[in-house]
């Protein structure tokens, strides 16, 4: 949001007792609100907006966002009495914004007398309604095996160099549920991207036609780190209006996230409080959770939040304070992985640590196939095995394996070239996705699929499926 | 002393700690009604010129000079009929109220956790002039149709009554009259107040041991792991690894008369699947909405931190209210580290100093006094009565790495480990419980209880129950001794591969498989699965066990492990707990199999004794 110094009533502070970093300590004020957005005016001239996060009898600490470089004690600082609010109205669609809310399109600010708090307020899970609704990707290892329903908080859990940028856009253009006409709206919030990424998704929604029904806000690599804070929270609750004022589906796409916990770790550190695991703060749970919790669906709204933040794990370890506090909060993670990547598959998803927790309630009979569960149950018992068979021919050779050991092996290779490489524009329909699944599980011996009920079998085993039709 | 004496002024807003100063008796633990939206808060130190507060909603906006009102109360919970089929927040306040708000949580919303103005019919069970105390039952409601709620005189009263009415009255509306032995006349209510955070009194040497298993129809636990009425377990593991999940399992299909589930920093959307699930699922014993015997608390990880600190021991002492009445009460608490992460959030905002990982000194001390509350006891009044209260907690050790002292401290007070191993998660064994590294410090009391302390679907198999019912223990050992076994073996098969094994060793390995996918692995969203008798635990493990006993002989008799690895039987006990004709089936299969082995024998001339 453009706020100028002139802009906001009231008295004006001058001068700063101390600055670390991007935070501001200032003395001598009155009356001021934990948690109220200031804007603060550098000897440089600009304009930038902060945020009062501890204030006391005299004292006030201000987490200035919009770039510390040029600050100095010589400051003039003004309250503005509230917190940061944007406003909103149908207006955002189709528009672009930076990390603070303003407009990087050439258009004018949004006007509205609808200000919303950027830090929302929980759900209250008595209005929730619990996510049912299959999303099909059209990418086989996500809709056979993690299944994305609508309101669902998924993220990519990913490495510098794996294609996730690829994968989210590919599942921008391909959500649909099935038997619904409507197309998905998309607000897209970039936290520390290079331009060439930002750019990629830009063109990714221009070509799909889907920027008309787009927000995108930008923070990018070379904006101030501190504004990842706020651009989130930006994004999310533009994605709440559209959601649950203007009834859209909505899709959130978070990228990436590390580079938030990243800033997050720096107000911290200024500040001087104990770290905790990795030096981020002990309350980066929590904190992540006021952002990845604003998803799913309300009873009575007709739209729905769903979220897929992206995140790079550090060192590719999935243990990383990160991944590790994401996969606790969120519904589920979608983990890619060096080694298939190189092995040249793409979507490079290693299904095995992988998992959505909504799926059971979005599969099944009516929602997709009445053998859906039992297949991918069966695929991930067949895959591990396969996995432990692989790691076990690297230490005794192939030929130590026994047949079945073997059998599995093999089918691990299948999986991996057929069930999860697929085309960037390769677009499955969930029924071809299952047959396909079929037609794999079918180098194994019957007795071995002891993961689907027996009708199943009979109804869409290739063997019974072939004497059904001769 | 007039009001006006106890409000003070904020000083200093950091997060949800506040400092402020100016009422000189504060008491630590004191509820405080911060600002102009009068936002809770309690007490959380006090020093010579100020104190601090912790604050349970959002603190944005408030400024130094606000005032702080103190209401000379402790946090404490409404106890009273109301409390089941329901959901609250982490301070008692119940969801359904807040939703007239909209659907989002605002700030500065008061409501009271039981309904005022719902009536309910109160019958005496003493008559006027009876001399009554403490916990003494003095009437019921029916609070849901399987649930009698047991109206009690609350702890530190004791008198006459000179009054008792039958008929429909508000929680707030008096029941009775008691006179003291000073003469005071003091209304009597069907809902009283406890403070959340002292236990609730029982029998001086009340404690009794714990000798009867809480039945959960689950069979890792039931058999292997079991958790007594009255004990405590931990359930730790990295995210996705199934605790929240077994809490559900737990909270369904245990043999508790009453489940208080608490969801502490957890998902909104976990406790609007139980919200829709419960009032759906029947329960197995009654036939009943499960609805009906649960209380939830929901402070989901988006709520303010002090709350999740609050939402354990609201949960606990409404466990021990119902304890109080003589009830068998299970509390699951989802999750015990964010509970944790809350204490140590708020002793950083107090710059206490953290001992370890940030930690403050006292963690140890708080997880102790929380599972301490856990108990078999004899309730305080008459009629002479018994109540438990079970509490399982899962643990999120960060990294899924257990040596961390959330994790640490856990499993010192608690006395069963259900230890989740991702491994096993990853291939999509659930419940991913590792079989050997998780204990039960129960089992000795347990065992010879456990498969006769019910039957109640099999009255024809009563007669074999008790035949079956003392080789149960036996059975048990022997499963877990051939998957230890089993264990070692594999270790040595990856490094020389199964093939070159003996076929006696690839027997144990089958039979482990069997064990594993037959027995151990167990659907919760299977519907004829999700909860299993415990006959039906006990039959398939015997199946899988005798089915081992003649292969061993086979084997050993020189028949190749190939023959009887070839056995449709083999698919066939890994499916038949899917069958919903269940115990029949098993019975059925076991002799199916054991025919199948005879016929092996005879095909290779092997003389078994039977
Ligand atoms: N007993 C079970 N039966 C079937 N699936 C399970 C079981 N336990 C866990 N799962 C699967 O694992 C997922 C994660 O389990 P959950 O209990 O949510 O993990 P945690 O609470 O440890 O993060 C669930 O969404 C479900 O798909
Ligand atoms: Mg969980």
């Amino acid at each position: 949001m453009v706020l100028r110094l002139e802009d906001i009533p009231g008295l004006i502070y001058r001068g700063a007792k101390e600055i670390r970093r991007s935070l501001l300590f200032v003395e001598g004020v009155s009356g001021v609100g934990y948690d109220e957005m200031v804007v603060v005016r550098a000897p440089d001239g600009i304009d930038r907006v902060g945020r009062v996060i501890e204030v006391g009898r005299g004292f006030a600490v201000i987490q200035v966002f919009g770039g510390e470089m040029g600050l100095q004690t010589d400051i003039a600082v003004k309250f503005t009495g509230s917190t940061f609010k944007i406003p909103v109205s149908d207006e955002v669609l189709g528009r672009m914004f930076n990390g603070r809310f303003e407009p990087i399109d050439g258009m004018p600010p949004v006007v509205s007398d609808d200000l919303r708090d950027v830090n929302g307020s929980p759900i209250n899970p008595a209005a929730r309604v619990y996510p049912n609704n299959f999303i099909q990707t059209g990418i086989s290892a996500i809709d056979g095996m993690l299944s994305l329903v609508r309101g669902q908080k998924l993220p990519i859990f990913s490495e510098s160099g794996l294609p996730h940028n690829r994968i989210i856009a590919q599942i921008a253009r391909q959500a649909t549920v099935l038997g619904e006409a409507e197309e998905f709206a998309i607000v897209f919030a970039a936290m520390g991207l290079k331009n060439d990424e930002a750019r990629f998704f830009i063109e990714q929604f221009r070509e799909s036609g889907a920027i008309e029904r787009s927000v995108i806000i930008l923070n990018l690599a070379d904006d101030p780190a501190i504004e990842r804070l706020l651009t989130p929270r930006i994004a999310l609750t533009v994605a709440e209006y559209m959601a649950f004022d203007l009834e859209m589906h909505v899709l959130a796409i978070l990228s990436d996230m590390t580079n938030y916990c990243e800033a997050l770790r720096e107000i911290s550190a200024a500040r001087e409080e104990v770290p905790g695991r990795g030096g981020y703060p002990g309350y980066m749970y929590s904190d992540l959770a006021t952002i990845y919790e604003r998803a799913g669906i309300i009873a009575g709204r007709k739209g729905s939040l769903t979220q897929m933040p992206v995140l790079t794990m550090p060192g590719g370890d999935l243990r990383h304070p990160i991944p590790d506090l994401t996969g606790y909060i969120t519904e589920g993670q979608i983990i890619l992985s060096r080694e298939l990547y190189s092995r040249g598959i793409y979507p490079p998803i290693n299904v095995l640590p992988s998992l959505s927790r909504l799926m059971r309630s979005g599969i099944g009979p009516g929602k997709t196939r009445d053998d859906h569960k039992d297949v991918a149950d069966q695929l991930y018992d067949a895959y591990s095995r396969g996995v432990r068979a692989r790691d076990l021919a690297r230490i005794v050779g192939e030929m130590g394996l026994s047949e079945r050991e073997r059998r599995y092996l093999k089918f691990a290779d299948a999986f991996e070239k057929r069930f999860v490489n697929q085309g960037e524009y390769e677009n499955r329909s969930i029924d071809e996705t299952l047959d396909l699944a079929w037609e794999l599980l079918a180098m194994l011996p019957e007795e071995e699929l002891v993961r689907i009920r027996e009708k199943y079998i009979k109804k869409y085993h290739p063997k019974y499926r072939a004497a059904a039709a001769s | 002393m007039s009001l006006e004496e106890r409000v003070g002024q904020i000083e200093r807003i950091s997060g949800t700690v506040v400092d402020a100063v100016g009422v000189k008796d504060i008491e630590i633990g004191e509820v405080v009604e911060v600002g102009d939206e009068r936002l809770i808060g309690e007490v959380i130190r006090v020093s010579k010129d100020r104190f601090t507060i912790q604050v349970y909603e959002p603190t944005s906006g408030l400024r130094p000079g606000d005032k702080v009102y103190a209401t000379g109360r402790k946090l404490v919970a409404e106890l009273g009929p109301g409390l089941l089929y329901n959901v609250f927040d982490g301070v008692g306040r119940p969801l359904h109220e807040l939703l007239k708000q909209g659907p989002f949580i605002t700030r500065g919303i008061k409501a009271y956790t039981l309904d005022r103005k719902r009536k309910w019919y109160f019958k005496p069970t003493v008559k006027r002039g009876a001399e009554v105390a403490a916990g003494d039952i003095i009437g019921t409601v029916q609070e849901t149709y399987m649930i009698e709620h047991r109206i009690m005189i609350p702890p530190g009263l004791e008198g006459k009554l000179i009054s008792v009415e039958e008929g429909e009255f508000t929680v707030e509306e008096p029941v009775a009259l008691l006179r003291t032995k000073d003469g005071r006349e003091i209304p009597v209510k069907m809902y009283q107040e406890w403070p959340v955070r002292v236990p609730r009194p029982f029998q001086p040497e009340g404690r009794l041991p714990l000798t009867e298993p809480l039945i959960t129809g689950q069979r890792v636990i039931d058999t292997f792991f079991p958790v007594a009425k009255g004990g405590a377990a931990a359930i730790p593991g990295g995210f996705g690894t199934g605790k929240t999940v077994m809490l559900h399992q737990l909270a369904k299909w245990s043999d508790a008369d009453v489940i208080v589930y608490i969801g502490c920093g957890e998902r909104g959307n976990e406790m609007s699947e139980v919200l829709t699930e419960f009032p759906e699922l029947k329960d197995p014993r009654t036939g009943r909405p499960l609805m009906e015997r649960t209380i939830l608390i929901a402070n989901t990880s988006n709520m303010p931190v002090a709350a999740r600190e609050a939402s354990i021991y609201i949960g606990v002492t409404m466990a021990e209210y119902y304890r109080d009445m003589g009830y068998n009460v299970a509390l699951m608490a989802d999750s015990t580290s964010r509970w944790a992460e809350a204490l140590r959030e708020i002793s950083g905002r107090l710059e206490e100093m953290p001992v370890e990982r940030g930690y403050p000194a006292y963690l140890p001390d708080k997880i102790a006094e929380f599972y301490e509350r856990a108990g078999k006891v004899k309730v305080l009044g008459r009629p002479e009565r018994i109540g438990s209260v079970t509490i399982i907690g899962a643990v999120s050790p960060p990294g899924g790495d257990f040596n961390e002292p959330v994790t640490i401290h856990t499993l010192r007070f608690t006395g069963v480990f259900w230890a989740l191993d991702p491994e096993l998660a990853y291939s999509r064994h659930f419940p991913a419980i590792n079989w050997l590294k998780s204990y039960s410090l129960y089992v000795t009391s347990l065992l010879s209880s456990w498969a006769t302390s019910f039957s109640y679907h099999a009255e024809e198999l009563a007669e074999w129950w008790r035949k079956v019912a003392p080789s149960f223990p036996e059975y048990r050992s022997k499963a877990l001794e051939l998957l230890s076994v089993a264990a070692e073996i594999e270790s040595i098969a990856r490094i020389i591969g199964e093939s070159a094994l003996p076929d006696d060793q690839r027997l144990i390995l089958l039979t482990a498989e069997l064990l594993k996918e037959g027995f151990l692995r167990q659907n919760a969203f299977s519907e004829v699965d999700s909860f299993s008798e415990p006959e039906k635990q006990v039959l398939i493990l015997k199946m899988i066990l005798d089915f081992h006993s003649i292969a061993e002989k086979l084997i050993r008799a020189g028949v190749p492990i190939e023959r009887i690895r070839s056995l449709p039987h083999i698919s066939l006990m890994m499916r038949v707990k899917e069958d919903p004709e269940k115990v029949k089936a098993i019975l059925r299969l076991t002799e199916e199999s054991r025919k199948a082995l005879l016929e092996i024998a005879e095909e290779y001339g092997v003389k078994l004794e039977v």
